[in-house]
């Protein structure tokens, strides 16, 4: 590297003396402070640098091509026939019945896995959070199901959901219930889908919750024992406002994933059925449709469409997220900076 | 408790505790004595045991189902006890339902993943923990906002990328855009903040090392407990990802959750099989987790949002 380029005149026994161990030793000295200064400089710029170019060329690009994609007509058959059609895809899709009842079930399927989920994760975390024997255990127990893949989850709770062997209606049947048919009663159905969501993703949040549990300051319990709050009320005062901002943080996460649900719909829909939620599309979500418009009607420029819509149903949900955290919190007093 | 997996927290010297933007407040030494106020009570005992089962009957169950016959499992009141078909069953869904394929397209693709994942994931996260730059707030704050972009979104013009670059239907396909995980950088950055002293920095640079020097012989063997935690961690989502597989692969050459759904779509429904899949693509998560099970949670809560 030194030999092919001219040797700087001014080098020389001026310079700072060669450090021991240097790896470039044979360079002038004010050569290799330049080297040292560039190493410094940009050596972090490359570091970072594989993250910036694998989410730029896989993540950032297709995403800002899925709005070009979404003002064409294209075929799966022939992606590079691009026709252009301006909004035509948009008004198809406004017009379109199947498009409002995804986005109806994506909207009830989410609230339905994502708030009790968190609710039942603060409460296991609470639990979690005591000293006791066999913590271990529970934790790992807690987390078992996150290594549990969409697939197989969805299989197993699809039996277990079965209209006349599953094991969910015979136990209904103990008490005196009819059998339910989870697949064809919509909102059965919903509840089964949402039902492995929040099987899969409670422990997962929980140890997210026990571990900003364990920041709190135990001062701030001591305090609150003195001022006579009973337990509950500790819970309620200092625990979740001291784990706020992972409670936003998991919130943010958990709507983001409802807004993308579909291995679960898909699976539980049993194949042929899957892509189309059902036979009514009792329980089809966007994802859903944006795979059946794209791969089962070879309507790339239709998929791509239902793909931007998503994007910008998750940014208008968490912006009104935003609005009633900050009116939350302003009613509530000064709180500590929030983040996200 | 859940940290002792890890290696003893060295030492801060003055000035070592940086300025992180956002969320990221961390009080190391807190940790150890906050939070755990209350001895649990029988009624904690009772509720936690619910919660276990909760999590693990569905496991148990699949196991069940995937050692009877069909006719057994579809029985009412359903089998509670393994059957005597286990290993029959999981030989046949290695061969008829390609398992035995989709796992070895698995094991690679989620040790691609996990490696490389790993590797960039040490570098940004020192970069970001340790070196002066620039950009770093800014790039750092960028990092953490590509969480919120759903890789979902990208489906359409990724698959018409792979197919331009001959990828299609091939495992490339699905392990370049995952190559790389915010998560991951931020996970790597609050560690190697607390774990790695910025004298040993200092003296790498005294001493006349380059930057990728000191990475390689000062920071990775700092780094090691936690880039292992990452790579399992980073393993289970890539054995796991369902979206992007499912519509990039198909089933001459599938990973383990799209071979599942072509075992649910079969016109002859058999239960035991579907259920033998299902365990079998889950057997060697398993067995992670009943091995490492605790470092594994030690590093999801080592990784979360503090305070």
């Amino acid at each position: 590297m030194a030999a092919s380029t001219p040797v700087a005149p001014a080098g020389g026994p001026a310079g700072k003396p060669p450090a021991p161990g240097a790896h470039d030793a044979g360079a002038p000295p004010r050569r290799r402070a330049l080297l040292h200064r560039l190493d410094v400089r940009g050596a972090p710029y490359a570091f970072v640098a594989p993250f910036f170019v694998v989410f730029a060329a896989f993540s950032f690009y297709p995403l800002v091509y899925t709005s070009w994609i979404s003002l064409h007509r294209v075929e799966l058959a022939t992606m590079n026939v691009m026709e252009w059609v301006a909004f035509d895809n948009y008004v198809a899709l406004w017009e379109d019945e199947r498009f409002w009842n995804a986005v109806g079930n994506t909207i009830t399927l989410g609230v339905i896995s994502t708030v009790p989920q968190l609710l039942m994760a603060l409460g296991l975390a609470h639990l979690l959070n005591y000293r006791m024997r066999g913590s271990t255990f529970f934790r790992v127990a807690a987390l078992t199901p996150y290594a549990t893949s969409v697939g197989a989850a969805a299989l197993v709770f699809t039996m277990l959901f079965e209209r006349d062997f599953g094991m969910i209606n015979w136990m209904l049947g103990l008490f005196g219930f009819d059998n339910v048919d989870f697949e064809n009663n919509k909102w059965a159905a919903q509840i089964a889908i949402s039902t492995i969501v929040i099987w899969r993703w409670t422990g997962y949040n929980a140890l997210l919750y026990l571990a900003a549990m364990q920041a709190v300051p135990r001062e701030r319990y001591e305090a609150a024992a003195i001022d006579g709050a009973s337990r509950w009320q500790q819970f309620l005062t200092v625990t979740v406002p001291g784990i706020r901002s992972t409670i936003v943080f998991t919130i943010v996460l958990s709507t983001i994933g409802a807004t993308q649900l579909f291995g679960e719909p898909l699976i539980f829909g049993q194949g042929p059925n899957g892509i189309t939620g059902g036979a009514d599309n009792q329980y089809q979500t966007l994802g859903l449709l944006l795979y059946e418009e794209g791969w089962k009607n070879y309507q790339m420029g239709r998929a791509a469409t239902v793909a931007w819509v998503m994007f910008l149903l998750l940014v208008l949900v968490l912006v009104v997220q935003r609005l009633i955290r900050r009116a939350a919190s302003r009613r509530s007093g000064p709180t500590r900076s929030i983040a996200s | 408790m859940t940290t002792d997996s890890l290696p003893v927290r060295a030492e801060h010297g003055p000035g070592a505790v940086q300025e992180s933007p956002g969320r990221a407040r961390r009080r190391p030494m807190m940790r150890m004595r906050a939070g755990r106020q209350h001895h649990a009570g029988p009624l904690a005992y009772v509720l936690l045991a619910l919660a276990a089962l909760t999590s693990l009957f569905p496991l148990y169950w699949t196991m069940v189902a995937a050692s009877t016959d069909n006719t057994r499992v579809t029985q009412t009141p359903p089998p509670l006890l393994p059957g005597p078909n286990l290993f029959e069953n999981l030989a046949r869904a290695w061969d008829e339902a390609a398992m035995g394929k989709a796992m070895i397209n698995s094991l690679i693709v989620a040790g691609c993943i996990a490696l490389a994942t790993v590797l960039f994931a040490t570098l940004a996260g020192f970069a970001f923990a340790k070196l002066r730059f620039k950009a770093r707030n800014v790039l750092l704050m960028l990092v953490i906002g590509t969480m919120m972009v759903p890789p979902q979104l990208s489906v359409v013009p990724l698959f018409m990328m792979m197919s331009d670059l001959g990828w299609g239907q091939k495992l490339p396909a699905v392990i370049f855009p995952t190559l790389v995980s915010a998560v991951g950088v931020f996970f790597m950055r609050q560690y190697l903040t607390e774990a790695l002293p910025d004298e040993l920095v200092e003296a790498g640079r005294v001493d006349g090392a380059h930057s990728l020097r000191i990475f390689w012989s000062i920071v990775l063997p700092i780094a090691r407990p936690a880039m292992s935690v990452l790579f399992m961690i980073t393993f289970v989502h890539a054995w796991n990802d369902f979206f992007w597989p499912f519509i990039a692969l198909d089933m001459s050459n599938p990973t383990v959750p799209v071979a599942l759904t072509q075992l649910s779509a079969g016109y002859i429904r058999d239960q035991s099989l579907i259920m033998a899949g299902a365990l079998l693509g889950t057997l060697p998560l398993l067995a992670m987790f009943v091995v490492f099970g605790r470092q594994i949670v030690g590093g999801i809560m080592q990784g979360a949002v503090k305070g």
